[in-house]
């Protein structure tokens, strides 16, 4: 039941040991890159003194806007000739984060997610869909390696395009499915419209959620429609992608592997350790990663730790569902969207007032944004096709910049409350 | 030349009612009203009796509105009344943006409002075929 039996269930003064040992060629790696050469000198940190995770604390963490600032090279810790990959998170108006790989990297990430795919059952007989983007995002790319690792037969269809997921799982009868929780609740529908049934028609034992936060009851809902147990998965771009942490069969908390980072649960505030059960920051270090390393990485996703063995006999500590986020971002049809890409493309529009609000909403299982924009007095010239066209304009360019197409509204100027204090541009109506 | 407003709104309850309040408040009268839409918005369109005025009052209540000139051209309450004034523009190129019409007196008078890419090209042609146009002072005292 194990991929890896010793590793995964290594004791924990050994998972010690070797936390510390990777740690100090990490600190050793990282002084390869601009940035942490300054961040250390700044802070007058001595790295030959970091020698074990408690010694962490005296290093301040690394936030994205870091990550942005350091774009493209100041994370690189090799030279890039060696690096065989890179990912990038999306966004054309801000400064992207970029993420290199080397050829090892990329080898013992796709060793995590295969663990991972192992942990929930999947085996080399398993006939594999992956409905999750290719490309930039890490989602697609991630899964579809360690399922290959796994010796799974690999059908790396992509996202949307539900006709044909459908049409795959009908001829394939993929057993294993890495999709995300909202998109599994909408292509139901679609099946039940295509007079299928998910439970009878189709053969799918295992699906993997990601990219996505979803609650426990949108879960077994899940797991009702298809006749499938449901696993939820944990990962980011910065730290990898998919694979960083992931349920096993008795789902209850994702096992983080210790063995390719650290963990800490940070008190966003204070950025002192929350007790165990209580809800902090996920921050993260990578200590078996060259081309990129990072060190205490603030992910900006709010978790609580569980402390207790878990009876799988896996060693690595699990996190709970992610309760949240520390920043404004939110995941919609699992894409990452800071309201401030979109506040940007509605100030580059000058009929645009300043004022914005976004709208999220869950409608018969299909997720809705809305953007709802207030226009400026002076620049309205009596025109409805104008008015129209901006409209469609607007719709556009959103789409350009965060790959989905909200449903833009106009509104008369003030009749979005203005902002008090601290700006609540998002309102999320979705259960999640 | 003639004056009408043009404001935005959101298609939603109340809307109608607040602007019409604000002008009725002030004693404007509104001779004739039009509402376009188009995904929860729209533009109305009036033509009131003191067409400044209205502007500043919707202004400061912070309504986007714009106050553009139209041609009101005063036709006979009649069958074929509205063809002979869209016959002289048809006949000169000219094409009609929008349009609306309100009836001064019934069986005798009716004015029609519209809207050219040319305004002052399509005054001219109306005024030529002996048409009565109207100016913001004759629409109040209408």
């Amino acid at each position: 039941m194990y991929w890896e039996k010793q590793l995964e269930t290594i004791p924990r003064e050994e998972l010690s040991l070797l936390q510390a040992e990777r740690l100090k060629k990490t600190i050793a790696n990282a002084q390869r890159t601009s940035f942490y050469r300054r961040l250390f000198s700044h802070n007058k940190i001595d790295p030959e003194k970091i020698k074990s995770p408690e010694d962490l604390k005296f290093i301040p963490p690394t936030t994205k806007v870091d990550l942005r600032e350091g774009f493209p090279f100041g994370f690189l810790a090799v030279p890039l000739e060696e690096a065989v990959r890179l990912h990038s998170s999306s966004g054309t108006t801000g400064t992207p984060t970029v993420i290199y790989y080397t050829a090892s990297d990329l080898d013992r990430w796709t060793n995590q997610v295969a663990r991972s795919m192992y942990a929930v059952g999947m085996r080399k007989n398993d006939v594999f869909q992956n409905m999750m983007s290719y490309g930039l995002f890490t989602g697609g790319l991630g899964m579809h390696y360690g399922a290959e690792r796994l010796g799974a037969l690999t059908i790396p269809i992509g996202a949307g395009n539900s006709k044909r997921q459908i049409w795959f799982l009908k001829f394939f009868k993929s057993t294993a499915i890495h999709i995300i929780p909202s998109y599994a609740l909408l292509l139901a529908q679609l099946i039940k419209a295509e007079d299928l049934d998910p439970r009878q028609d189709f053969n799918i034992r295992i699906m993997l959620l990601g990219a996505e936060p979803h609650s426990e009851e949108t879960r077994r809902r899940i797991e009702e429609i298809y006749g499938a147990k449901a696993y939820n998965s944990y990962g980011l771009s910065e730290v990898n992608g998919p694979g960083v942490a992931f349920e096993c069969v008795f789902q209850e908390g994702m096992h983080l592997w210790e063995d390719y980072y650290i963990l800490e649960i940070l008190n966003p505030q204070t950025l002192s350790p929350t007790p165990p059960g209580e809800v902090g920051e996920i921050v993260l270090t990578t200590i078996y990663r060259d081309a990129t390393p990072l060190i205490r990485y603030r992910t900006g996703d709010l978790a609580s730790l569980l402390e207790e063995p878990c009876p799988c006999g896996r060693t690595h500590r699990r996190i709970s569902r992610i309760q949240g986020r520390t920043d404004d971002m939110f995941i919609f049809r699992g894409v990452n969207i800071f309201p401030m890409q979109i506040e940007k493309v509605l100030m580059s529009n000058p009929e645009v007032g300043n004022n914005y609000r976004i709208i999220l909403e869950r409608e018969d299982y299909r997720d809705k944004m809305i953007v709802e924009v207030e226009i400026k007095p002076e620049l309205f010239l009596g025109d409805l096709q104008k008015l129209a066209r901006l409209r469609e304009r607007i719709q556009s360019e959103l789409h350009s910049e965060i790959l989905v197409t909200p449903e833009v509204i106009l509104v008369e100027p003030g009749s979005i409350p203005a902002p008090e204090g601290k700006v609540q541009r998002v309102i999320d109506h979705r259960q999640l | 030349m003639a004056r009408q407003l043009s404001i935005f709104a959101e298609n939603k309850p109340g809307r109608i009612e607040k602007i019409t309040r604000l002008l009725s408040q002030e004693g404007i009268n509104i001779r004739a009203i039009t509402i376009s839409s188009a995904n929860g918005f729209g533009v109305i369109k009036i033509l009131a009796s003191e067409p400044q005025k209205a502007f500043e009052v919707l202004r400061n209540h912070n309504f986007p509105v714009y106050l553009q000139e139209v041609i009101a051209v005063v036709m006979n309450d009649e069958p074929g009344g509205l063809h002979r004034v869209a016959r002289a523009l048809a006949e000169n190129q000219i094409n009609i943006e929008d349009a609306y019409g309100f009836v001064i007196k019934s069986g005798e008078k009716a004015v029609l409002v519209i809207q050219v890419e040319n305004q002052p090209q399509a005054h001219n042609i109306l005024e030529r075929n002996g048409f009565q146009l109207l100016t913001d002072e004759e629409i109040y005292q209408l």
